[in-house]
């Protein structure tokens, strides 16, 4: 029975245990609502409820848990001579779900029955070939043991199967059926149910901290995996990038975050300027209406997604910056460039900067512009000495946090920047030339982890470590950016 | 008090400026034009941006076809005569594709063209495409054998790219997939009416191509893959972004645990994309065994994503409901679940729907957590109807378009762009559902 059949059948249940419950409150006060503890509808949602949540929690957890456990119970089938030279536990693994999975959807086409399927021995039959047949490509001949592991496998999976479905329907029965014997007109109904949602309520916000504790744990773990295989020193100092999945791999941090830093950098020069100017004149010298449409104008500039600004620098700005400045000029022959990528995300945070400076000069006291004006300041004046040096700190924190998000951004640099790490060994010339295609952390982490990749190989596992290391960084700009603006607005509050 | 006096020039009139106050009113008014200056360089930006992606993807809405009638000889599609579709699966596109240049020779007969280009090179101003489709055609209708039947090819992408002025004579002499010779045989079609660019359907609807065959490629799988994470997240940021807010808007008391909370979606709301991403091949593929490219784990990292997006502004709607509402429903009886459930969310629910609508946006724009969890592969098979779907690989919008960035032939320059004027259009029309909801059913206490 598939999981669609179960959760309607649990469902039901507690559609039926809700009318259920409600008649019988009812019919416990005699049909007078005025003698129920609570309203009606509190004792069906009790029902409901009993019935609905603990079934539905041991649903999840053993739908997480059980693939886990084969799986470990399945690799210590295979013994270790089965393991072919070249190949690992993995890929044989890989294999036994293959056939699994085959023979099952061989059963469900109606190829095999029940019994042929359970009965095939590599011995006497082309396991392969039979799949092969199914369009199911196995990589090798299916020997015995991976054959065996398979059946075993499917056995596994089938009873585990049956048994979650028996022990899910059964509580969600036992659930509603003790609620339901509980339903009385003194029954307090409707506390019971709002501890319930209560409860419910408090475990949603605490999928906030789940979400986090994930990336800490998901990056902590592979990252531990890749300093058991690379020394943690040649990672944070080395001056080389040059991942081999063949081996001897240099994968040094430092020419990434030279690249991440630099493109930020001119990203910032870009969007600090443009975005506190926009900012400034627009919460102390534009009218209301011209107000109305650039800030509308700068916001659709904050929707676009970042994928767009991608094509926009791979297709617009880079050949017109190859073209009209780095081939006249000398400084280098590619369309993909540090000051490519950084313009276009200049351009991406303008909207960044410039809304956050906004709400931090429109939070400067009315009184300290008076007061400047009334000595005799001209307006530029009292902006200049007067309201950006108290909305100092909070512009700052503005800068902090675009400079994080430009850090952590992906996509533009993806499709702008290049592929090509820093070399830090041919001179400054080179590693501080705009023009000068360079990578970031985050390109890495991409190319580093789509296409093949091989979870034990150090080459891949950087890229968890790559994550962990972009993921401290950004968090400490946020960190620091968001106790000066917490201070600063403090001040005037 | 030295200072003040020393400007003063005592023989001026207060209506004629002393230098002094010129040159202070000259910064004043340079100043303003700076800021001037930033605001136009940021709409500027803005226009150009939007006027390089529409001119360059207009073109991708625009296809060539050429009509051609094609005889389909029984001899060659079903040798042993019998009509046994089994059998005449044996022929492959190969077998297929003569007949689509011999049609075009023929036609070009009838008008009187004369060429001395080989006859595979006649074939290739239709694309590769055209042979499935014929076969498929076939297979599906047996009894048209021996008969001749008009079809409606795809051009090839050069051919494609002729019509749309990025090919010309001189171009093609460089090119090695196109000639000149060819062009001269274009040109004859057009004047007879059997070439013409029309709308291009197909482009929305059909699966991704090769990257040898850029005429063929279309947006139907990561239309569908797109949707179905949007229902994924909907289904579940909605409603666990709406009761986390709540707990912590309407229920939680100053703890340690509400502060941890509070900092933590702050936090995250600025977590760069990709870390989700990570996030989700850690823990969702490699340590659940969800399947690769599966929608549903796309959704699964988006509603991540999003979840601060919508805790915020539902807690920004929540607190924009007055107390004295609050209060009279307490007043008169009603529990706090009831106050909050009754009466609270009802009031602060357009703000919900216009932050959910503006999160959602977001997420569909989203990318880069998409290619680590193998969003990037190339599918060309639709996924099944939902709930099987959710599991079946699919792309999606903003990752395929990536997907044609990466390829060599530039003709998917166009359709990328083109894709990212389909995306931009959702964008714009569910922001525009957002502000009309805000507009409509905000209500000022």
């Amino acid at each position: 029975m598939s999981l669609i059949w179960i959760l309607t059948l649990i469902l039901a249940f507690a559609a039926v245990g809700y009318f259920a419950g409600k008649a019988r409150a009812l019919a416990s006060s005699g049909g007078k609502i005025r003698d129920l503890h609570s309203l009606p509808s509190y004792y069906g949602a009790n029902v409901a409820l009993s019935s609905l949540v603990p079934s539905l929690a041991v649903l999840a957890v053993w739908l997480l848990v059980q693939p886990i456990l084969l799986e470990s119970l399945v690799v210590k089938l295979i013994p270790d001579n089965a393991i072919a030279e070249g190949s690992t536990r993995d890929l044989v693994m890989s294999d036994v779900h293959r056939v699994a999975d085959g023979l099952d959807m061989a059963v469900s086409n109606g190829l095999l029955t029940l019994e042929e399927s359970e009965e095939m021995r590599a011995e006497s039959t082309d396991v392969r070939k039979q799949l092969g047949d199914l369009g199911i490509a196995l990589g090798a001949k299916v020997g015995p043991e991976v054959l065996a592991a398979a059946q075993e496998y499917r056995i596994m999976r089938k009873t585990g199967s049956l048994w979650m479905m028996m022990i899910v329907l059964a509580l969600a029965l036992v659930g509603a059926f003790y609620s339901y014997s509980r339903t009385h007109k003194d029954f307090r109904a409707r506390n019971v149910v709002e501890r319930v949602i209560l409860a419910l309520l408090i475990g949603a916000a605490l999928i906030a901290i789940l979400t986090t504790l994930g990336i800490v744990f998901s990056m902590l773990f592979e990252t531990r995996s890749f300093f058991s295989q690379f020394p943690a020193a040649d990672f944070f100092f080395g001056t080389v990038w040059s991942p081999d999945f063949r081996g001897d791999s240099e994968l040094g941090l430092l020419p990434l975050l030279w690249g991440t830093l630099f493109i930020s950098m001119v990203a910032l020069l870009v969007a600090v300027p443009i975005g506190l100017f926009a900012a400034i004149y627009l919460s102390e010298y534009a009218g209301p209406k011209m107000r109305a449409v650039a800030k509308l104008m700068i916001e659709i500039l904050a929707g676009i997604p970042t994928i767009v600004y991608g094509l926009f620098a791979l297709i617009t700005v880079g050949p017109m910056l190859r073209d009209h400045f780095a081939q006249p000029l000398g400084l280098g022959e590619s369309g993909s460039s540090v000051m490519t990528a950084g313009l276009v995300m200049g351009v991406m945070l303008i909207p960044f900067v410039s809304s956050l400076s906004d709400d931090i000069i429109n939070a400067v006291p009315q009184a300290m512009r008076d007061g400047s004006l009334g000595l005799g300041a001209t307006h530029s004046e009292t902006i200049r000495q007067v309201v950006v040096p108290a909305a100092l700190p909070g512009i700052v924190g503005a800068i902090l946090l675009a400079a994080s998000r430009a850090i952590g951004e992906t996509m533009i640099v993806v499709l702008g920047a290049g592929a090509a790490a820093a070399q830090m060994h041919s001179g400054l010339g080179a590693l501080v030339n705009p023009f000068e295609a360079m990578t970031t952390i985050t390109v890495k982490i991409v190319s580093q982890l789509t296409g093949d990749t091989d979870f034990a190989a150090p080459e891949t596992l950087v890229a968890f470590a790559l994550g962990l290391t972009l993921f401290c960084i950004t968090l400490g700009l946020n960190i620091i950016a968001l106790v000066i603006v917490r201070k600063y607005r403090e001040q005037y509050e | 008090m030295s200072d003040a006096t020393r400007h003063s020039a005592p023989r001026t009139s207060l209506y004629t400026l002393s230098p002094l106050t010129k040159r202070r009113n000259a910064t004043e008014k340079r100043f303003k034009v700076y800021g001037l200056i930033a605001i136009s360089i940021g709409i500027l930006a803005l226009l150009v941006l939007l006027t390089s992606i529409f001119s360059n993807g207009r073109s991708a809405f625009m296809q060539t076809y050429v009509t051609l009638d094609v005889l389909l000889p029984a001899e060659k599609l079903d040798k042993n005569g019998n009509r046994d579709i089994e059998e005449m699966k044996a022929v492959s596109t190969f077998g297929y594709a003569p007949l689509i240049t011999n049609a075009l020779i023929s036609r070009l007969d009838e008008i009187g063209f004369a060429t001395d280009l080989k006859k595979k090179e006649i074939g290739a101003i239709v694309s590769k495409e055209a042979a499935a489709q014929l076969r498929n055609f076939v297979l599906a209708n047996p009894d048209s054998l021996d008969t001749t039947v008009t079809f409606e090819f795809l051009a090839g992408g050069r051919i494609d790219g002729y019509m749309k002025g990025r090919v010309d004579h001189e171009s093609a002499a460089l090119d090695n997939k196109v000639s000149p010779e060819q062009l001269d045989i274009v040109d004859a079609l057009i004047e007879t009416g059997s070439l013409e660019k029309r709308f291009n359907w197909a482009f929305l609807t059909a699966p991704d191509a090769s990257g040898q065959r850029p005429e063929a490629a279309g947006l139907g799988v990561a239309f569908l893959g797109s949707l179905y994470m949007m229902v994924v997240v909907l289904f579940l940021a909605l409603p666990v972004g709406v009761a986390a807010s709540i707990y912590l808007e309407e229920f939680s008391k100053q703890s340690r645990l509400t502060d941890i909370i509070e900092v933590n979606i702050s936090n995250l709301a600025a977590v760069p994309s990709i870390v989700y991403g990570i996030l989700g091949l850690a823990i969702f593929i490699n340590f659940a065994g969800l399947p690769q490219s599966a929608p549903i784990v796309g959704g699964l990292v988006l509603t991540l994503m999003t979840l601060p997006t919508i805790i915020i502004s539902t807690r920004a709607s929540l607190k924009s409901v007055p107390p004295s509402i609050r209060d009279a429903a307490l007043g008169v009886g009603a529990s706090k679940m009831q106050t909050v459930f009754h009466h609270v969310l009802p009031l602060a629910a357009p703000g919900i729907l216009t932050g959910t609508i503006i999160g959602l946006a977001q997420a569909l724009g989203e990318t880069a957590p998409l290619l680590l969890i193998g969003m990037v592969a190339f599918v060309r098979e639709y996924p099944a109807g939902p709930p099987e779907g959710f599991f079946d690989p699919a792309s999606a919008l903003p990752v395929q378009v990536y997907n044609w960035t990466q390829r060599a032939d530039p003709a998917f320059v166009e359709r990328a762009s083109g894709a990212i004027i389909v995306l931009l259009i959702f964008l714009i029309l569910m922001n525009a559902v957002a502000v009309l909801l805000r507009r409509r059913f905000e209500r000022r206490w």
